[in-house]
């Protein structure tokens, strides 16, 4: 598998587990939720924002830690999985 | 509410149709061939396409569904925000690489690309067709919806517009003009987002006791509430503090839903809602009405509707009644203080019940109902998430297969996976990715202040959650509402435009060329494309007129589901199993899109919303098919591909 496959998958894997967490939390302890633990914002609202950041800095990360430009013109129609 | 017809708002509008009509003409000259027609010749600038993206995806029901959802329910239709931005993490991470590198035009290809198979590149193309319609339907209701305020016209004739212009700019010009409408448009539409937002939070939080229009609701009371509950022929009613004279032949009606009828002097209806304060004292708020009496006559608030004198409409609506630490206006407030000053308040929200009353008459009664602002930023309040405050775990697993399908949805999408073939190369579908994810996310978040703004922003149209956005915009500038319903409007443009390429792609290249085998030389190819274009085009018209009534956010909910139980499972196996036979990917693609198509049709939503059959009665135990039908359609495809491994490789 390519080196840029590898680490999509990694990456990928870290945000689904944060994603199921998040998911899990609000459909069985939806009490957790309506906690204020800073700045008098609930948790609902501060996981949710932290959520969309987290995706946006997990795929800079990913951007700038991928092989640049490695397979120009390889499209050569087969996978190699 | 009734609008009027807005020349401002007109001319904008009109400003925005013909500059993206330019654009097309202009750059529909450069799109003779099917490699320019499908794929913009792959020479579309990353940034360009990131932004493109963002075009594509943020659609009617994005920007519209979402931020009414907000407007209305609250945390919840947030909810919908972040299940739509997970999904590009699975786009970015696991599929926009390979997609580009296995494929050429379609979907289809880079599964084909492997075994160029007839049965795939048919199974393929029916799911992309299947997809981009359901996808299609909501876009078309949202423009119907949209067309009334702006230019005065009936639902039909939104629809009609959209689709004439889109079919208009699709076959003159293909991938390239869409792609850069769509350019303009996500930058548009994320720029006067972030205006509308920054807006919102100058105007801060103010306590009123009615809408923009003025008008203030009456409130009556304290009553005592043993009182409002004797029977309707005793004479105790008579001894309560009201001034007004309750409707008895109605009362009967009204009670169980803690509604109270009364007639006026001039013998006008109306409606207060009963809010208990305390364990033996309630209070009376006034309450909004839309009746239509057994003789088809349409009264508002007790009226006939109209805007003259003796008719009535619905006042708008939607403010906060009470502050922390009781002021009566915040000023300008900065993000966090806005989300933590509203966690603290009390906003008045309006909802809405039906009932008939005994002559035949069919009412909709809109009353007020206070709630805390705590519980405006909790999960669970819309009708639609109630479930996971509901003890049953049927409930709760309706919850997950929604989110579930957000998550895998976004990367199923044909009209989203072909803009992977648009560019140069996988470097520059990786990084066009993170600009999507980096516009779309901001717009998201944007939501949330925009959708909470539309709530207290006394301007809320009680009837209808699509219209939360836009109105928002009225009550801040009449500029800035013709801006935001323009963009509102090409946003439709533009994601009806991206669909129909893509089911015009599907056609001419999967379905044609592919399936039938039918030797189509360059051109032929894309005559039939703008061919199928029209086709898809007028069958898109036929639906939205015909599914005007259904909320715009719970038909994207269910094409996201078809398209991630259709698409994912076949995508993702190729990439990373080995044993995939063609056989698997054609069972998995199939059963799939037959299986969830088939459960969003037997589910209690569909009963209710579309056939008027009482939800009980469903086939199938909850509504959202993605937790049943995506692992479904990964078993079908290891199970045929397991069968069938044998006798692929003899004959290979």
């Amino acid at each position: 598998m390519k080196r840029n496959a590898r680490l999509g998958l990694r990456f990928f894997f870290v945000y689904a587990a944060v994603y199921l967490a998040f998911v899990l939390l609000n459909a069985f302890s939806p009490e957790t939720m309506e906690q204020t633990p800073l700045a008098g914002v609930n948790l609902a609202v501060i996981s949710g924002l932290g959520l969309i950041v987290f995706a946006f800095v997990l795929s800079l990360i990913y951007g700038l830690m991928c092989t640049p430009d490695d397979h120009d013109g390889q499209a050569d129609g087969r996978t190699r999985p | 509410m009734i609008y009027e017809f807005s020349p401002r708002a007109a001319i904008v509008f009109f400003a925005f149709v013909g500059l993206t009509l330019g654009i097309s003409f202009y750059l529909g000259r450069r799109a003779g061939t099917s490699q320019g027609y499908f794929a913009a010749h792959g020479q579309i600038p990353w940034f360009v396409n990131g932004i493109a993206f963002a075009g594509d995806y943020l659609s009617a029901a994005s920007f519209l569904g979402i931020c009414g959802m907000i407007a209305f329910y609250g945390y919840d239709g947030f909810l919908y925000s972040i299940g739509y931005l997970a999904g590009w993490v699975v786009a970015l991470f696991v599929i926009a690489e390979p997609m580009k590198r296995l494929g050429k035009f379609t979907f289809a290809d880079c599964l084909d690309s492997r075994f160029n198979s007839r049965g795939i590149k048919c199974a393929a193309g029916l799911s992309t067709l299947a997809v981009s319609v359901f996808y299609l339907i909501p876009q078309m209701v949202g423009a119907g919806v949209l067309i009334q305020p702006l230019l005065g016209l009936p639902h039909w004739a939104g629809v009609v517009i959209v689709g004439a212009v889109v079919i208009l700019i699709v076959v003159s010009a293909g991938m390239v003009s869409t792609t850069w409408v769509q350019f303009l448009k996500g930058s548009l539409l994320v720029i006067f987002s972030s205006v509308l937002t920054i807006a919102v939070l100058m105007r801060g939080l103010t306590v009123r006791d009615g809408g923009t229009d003025g008008y203030q609701f009456k409130t009556m009371g304290p009553v005592a509430t043993d009182k409002l509950d004797v029977g309707q022929d005793d004479d105790a009613w008579r001894s309560l503090a009201i001034p007004l004279a309750i409707e008895r032949d109605l009362i009967a009606a009204y009670r169980p839903h803690g509604l109270i009828p009364f007639r006026e002097s001039n013998g006008r209806l109306s409606v207060f809602s009963i809010e208990r304060i305390d364990d033996s004292n309630c209070m009376l708020r006034e309450a909004q009405s839309v009746i239509t009496t057994a003789s088809a006559e349409l009264l508002v608030n007790g009226l006939p509707k109209g805007m003259g004198a003796g008719q009535g409409q619905l006042h708008p609506a939607g403010y906060v009644s009470r502050l922390p630490s009781g002021e009566s206006a915040t000023g300008a407030i900065g993000p966090i203080q806005f989300l933590s000053t509203l966690q603290q308040s009390e906003v008045v929200r309006w909802v809405s019940v039906s009932l008939k009353h005994p002559d035949g008459a069919a009412a909709t009664i809109y009353f007020q109902k206070p709630t805390p602002g705590s519980q405006v930023l909790r999960p669970g309040e819309s009708s639609t998430f109630a479930g996971i405050r509901s003890e049953r775990m049927l409930d709760k697993v309706n919850f997950l297969s929604l989110m579930l399908a957000l998550f895998c949805g976004t990367a199923s999408l044909p009209h989203i996976l072909i803009r992977y073939y648009t560019v140069k190369n996988e470097a520059a579908a990786r990084k066009s990715t993170i600009v999507g994810i980096a516009s779309i996310g901001f717009f998201y978040v944007l939501t949330l202040f925009m959708g909470l703004g539309a709530m207290t922003s006394g301007a809320l149209d009680i009837t209808d959650s699509n219209m939360a956005a836009p109105m928002l915009a009225k009550s801040i500038n009449d500029w800035l509402f013709a801006m935001i319903s323009a963009i509102a409007f090409t946003t439709v443009l533009g994601t009806v435009s991206g669909l129909i390429l893509a089911s015009a792609g599907a056609v001419a290249h999967d379905l044609v060329a592919g399936v039938a085998g039918i030797r189509l030389s360059d051109r032929q190819q894309v005559r039939i494309a703008k061919l199928a274009s029209v086709a898809v085009g007028m069958i898109a018209i036929v639906l939205g007129i015909l599914f005007a009534k259904l909320n715009v956010n719970y038909l994207v909910g269910w094409a996201f589901s078809v398209a991630a139980s259709a698409n994912l499972p076949a995508l993702v196996m190729l990439l990373f199993w080995r044993g995939t036979t063609r056989q698997g990917i054609i069972a998995s693609v199939l059963v799939g899109m037959i299986s969830s198509l088939c459960w969003i049709l037997l589910s209690g939503e569909t009963y209710s919303k579309v056939f008027g059959l009482p939800a009980e009665n469903a086939l199938v135990p909850f509504s959202q098919p993605g937790l049943v039908t995506i692992p479904l359609s990964f078993a079908v495809l290891i199970a045929v591909s397991l069968a069938t491994k044998k006798s692929t490789e003899r004959t290979s």
